[in-house]
């Protein structure tokens, strides 16, 4: 039977997960260009008149897209290539229909009071802010339900391996379950923080809170969160983008070793966003800062793989001489470009994380436009734009009908890189001129409060790249709902199929240890243990719930 | 590149070369800083002194926020971030030229973010700790300072200056 059919009942999972997704997208990227073109001096906000202030838009547009559309869209695209990867149905289906259940709870409990502005707390929700408590059990609810659906996967492989033993798990399902194991590690400081500090906080049943704590908490979770953005685009990188170039993937093996050693350093690196924190000694933050330059070591791993499987991929298409070959990769296929401009924009993205957990390089950056700069081109481009190329092979996939049309979705593509080149090199050269991340700057600078004239050519380019960056969002949309109501149907021989690529180095070539999971979550522990235990102790033993809460908005 | 055949553990070599030069580079960029921190003093904030944000405004230091001159040329700001007007106070603070003044920070209410430009001085600033950090002003001018954690919807009005004269 083909997969498509074999694994209907997992397909609408995916299906549901994949629109919320996209409908979260939907509302939260709305905001973009109206940030931006705020900070350029125009404001546009009546085109969301529900919206009462720049900071409600600015809590929509972080909570929607970095939280919500990220995670519904990973949980979607992670059970359906686990599935199609293993060939085999998810152990216990009644967990996906569990986990999904809990998102779409946890998504409406925490919306409602973000909409009603009774939430506007940024998707960081630094305490003593006090939002709503049903925005606190949203939002743990929302983390819950992801979990689930990572039991699922656990259960899934688990089952896997029982019937067949002594074997590797296939490629892309063990990169999934690595993604999914790393996120239920990294996400146990959020849901203490939740738990045991905001829920009983913003529900009355403790007085005050202990913000240094809070802080720390969150960022143990905050770091991994990038890297369970990250791991599903490199996944496609890996194991889809080679194939839909027309090669193959370079080393199996490499892609292994860059997956495990997420799983072992994503987690023990968050004090790099508290390095201008007054509750963490020196020594713990280099400490932290060395760890993060480590985790760049396995993004460096994958940087030469994919370029490598873009080699063989240009030379299969004929391609010759030392970089030509990059013109005989098919770049007239959205799914395929979108993803390549993707992991274009990558590369900057990652000399600028570098840059920023670089000790004290950071004072220079911490918390200004240069912050909200870079990850426009991490999660903002490099995942975004990744999980946009895989809608437009996953979508046709999903719903049986062709993409509305490809040269929209080609021009979507090349309008988020331009787009996004423009509107992040002015938040970076903005941020090293002293402009301050998630502040409402047109304010600011009419009401002279903080400006500088330097800033006025950059702030021509933060809107500029805001304006290609929302025709860019419009085409994205164009292309969905015109797939979902007016694609042509097609044949099941039509019907795209998941596009994963063979290895020319395969996993048997390389050593089992990198094929294992005892010894990289044994690792994942010692460091998490060594790198937040005297720490998180003494701040525990120490804990201070003295703040009361506030909602200044 | 050469397309490896029977091999067990076979590394391309550039790939191991590149996988080499990442980890020089990587340990190269640690020490950089390293150096820069220990030996240049470039460095972050570190923990100073706890306080209570519900009394902190009545006795103590920050009861009477501003700059008190030291001698010598070294002064002293005890400077509060607040969210109820979104303010610094002070909000104005003039030092002459060659001057060494030390900052300390703190919230009576939710966080807040200081950064005072044209310097290396970054800090956060939270209800319950202290934030510690010295500026030496070897040029004359203004140097802002501005909020830049979100604080409610003023925040975007919370800014102030160093006057050096």
């Amino acid at each position: 039977m083909p997969a498509r059919e074999k694994f209907a009942f997992e397909r609408k999972i995916t299906s549901v997960h994949i629109g919320f997704a996209m409908f979260a997208l939907f509302l939260g990227t709305l905001y973009g260009p109206l940030q931006a073109l705020e900070h350029a001096g125009v404001n546009l906000y009546f085109l969301a008149p529900w919206t009462q202030t720049y900071y409600q838009g600015l809590t929509l547009h972080g909570v929607l897209n970095a939280l919500i559309f990220t995670t519904f869209f990973i949980c979607g695209f992670l059970t359906y290539v686990t599935v199609n990867s293993l060939d085999r149905h998810t152990r216990f289906p009644i967990l996906d229909i569990v986990g999904v259940v809990l998102m779409i709870i946890g998504l409406v409990m925490a919306a409602i009071p973000i909409l009603l502005n009774m939430a506007t707390v940024l998707y960081t929700f630094y305490p003593p802010l006090m939002a709503h408590p049903t925005f606190y059990i949203g939002a743990t609810l929302f983390v819950v339900g992801s979990w689930v659906v990572g039991y699922s996967l656990f259960f899934t492989l688990y089952a896997w391996y029982q019937e067949h033993p002594n074997q590797r798990a296939p490629l892309p399902a063990f990169m999934a379950v690595i993604t999914m194991a790393m996120w239920q590690i990294a996400t146990l400081g959020l849901a203490i923080e939740e738990l045991a500090l905001l829920i009983p906080w913003s529900l009355g049943l403790i007085s005050g809170i202990d913000p240094q704590l809070a802080r720390t908490l969150f960022w143990y979770t905050g770091h991994p969160l990038v890297y369970f953005w990250l791991l599903p685009a490199y996944l496609s990188w890996y194991v889809m983008v080679p194939k839909l170039a027309g090669g193959k993937l370079f080393s199996d093996p490499m892609a292994r070793l860059s997956f495990v050693l997420f799983l072992v350093l994503s987690t023990p690196v968050g004090f790099h966003h508290q390095i201008t924190d007054p509750g963490i000694s020196v020594g713990w933050k280099l400490f932290h800062g060395a760890l993060t330059l480590g985790v760049a070591f396995p993004s460096l791993l994958t940087a030469y793989n994919l370029w490598a499987s873009l080699h063989i991929a240009g030379r299969m298409n004929g391609g010759k001489g030392a970089l030509t070959w990059i013109l005989s990769l098919p770049w007239g296929k959205p799914e395929l470009t979108a993803q390549l401009l993707a992991a274009i924009i990558f590369i900057f993205g990652g000399i600028g994380g570098v840059i920023n957990a670089s000790y004290n390089v950071n004072l220079v950056v911490h918390n200004t436009a240069w912050v909200s700069g870079h990850f426009h081109l991490t999660v903002g481009s490099a995942v975004a734009l990744t999980f946009v190329g895989i809608v437009y092979w996953l979508l046709p996939h999903l719903t049986g009908r062709a993409l509305f049309s490809r040269h929209i979705a080609l021009a979507q593509a090349w309008t988020w890189f331009f787009g996004m080149i423009i509107f992040s090199r002015g938040m970076h050269l903005m941020g090293l001129l002293g402009a301050p991340r998630r502040t409402e700057l047109g304010a600011s600078i009419k009401s002279a409060a903080m400006t500088n004239p330097d800033w006025n050519v950059l702030l021509l380019m933060v809107g500029l790249g805001g304006t290609i960056l929302f025709i860019s969002y419009i085409l994205i949309y164009v292309n969905v709902i015109g797939t979902i109501f007016f694609g042509r149907k097609l044949a099941p021989n039509e019907i795209p199929t998941i596009p994963f690529a063979d290895a020319v180095t395969h996993a048997e070539q390389g050593p089992m240890l990198l094929s294992q999971w005892k010894p990289w979550l044994a690792g994942a522990a010692f460091l998490i243990v060594v790198s937040y235990g005297p720490v998180l102790i003494e701040m525990v033993r120490t804990i201070e719930l003295t703040s009361p809460g506030f909602k200044p908005w | 590149m050469t397309t490896p055949t029977t091999h067990d553990h076979w590394i391309d070599p550039y790939e191991k070369a590149w996988m080499v030069i990442s980890v020089v580079v990587l340990i190269g960029i640690m020490i950089a800083v390293t150096v820069a921190g220990f030996a240049f003093g470039i460095q972050a904030p570190s923990p100073y002194q706890r306080v209570d944000p519900n009394t902190v405004t009545q006795s103590g230091p920050f009861s009477k926020p501003g700059l008190t001159d030291l001698g010598g040329g070294q002064y002293e700001v005890y400077m509060i971030g607040t969210a109820s007007g979104w303010i610094w106070e002070p909000k104005e603070i003039r030092v002459p030229v060659g001057s060494r003044v030390t900052f300390y920070l703190t919230s009576k209410d939710v966080q807040h973010g200081f950064m005072l430009w044209n310097t290396n001085l970054n800090m956060m600033v939270l209800p319950g700790q202290v934030s510690k950090g010295s500026v030496t002003f070897e040029k004359p001018g203004e140097y802002p300072y501005v909020c830049h954690e979100y604080c409610g919807i003023g925040h975007q009005t919370m800014s102030g200056k160093v006057i050096v004269e």
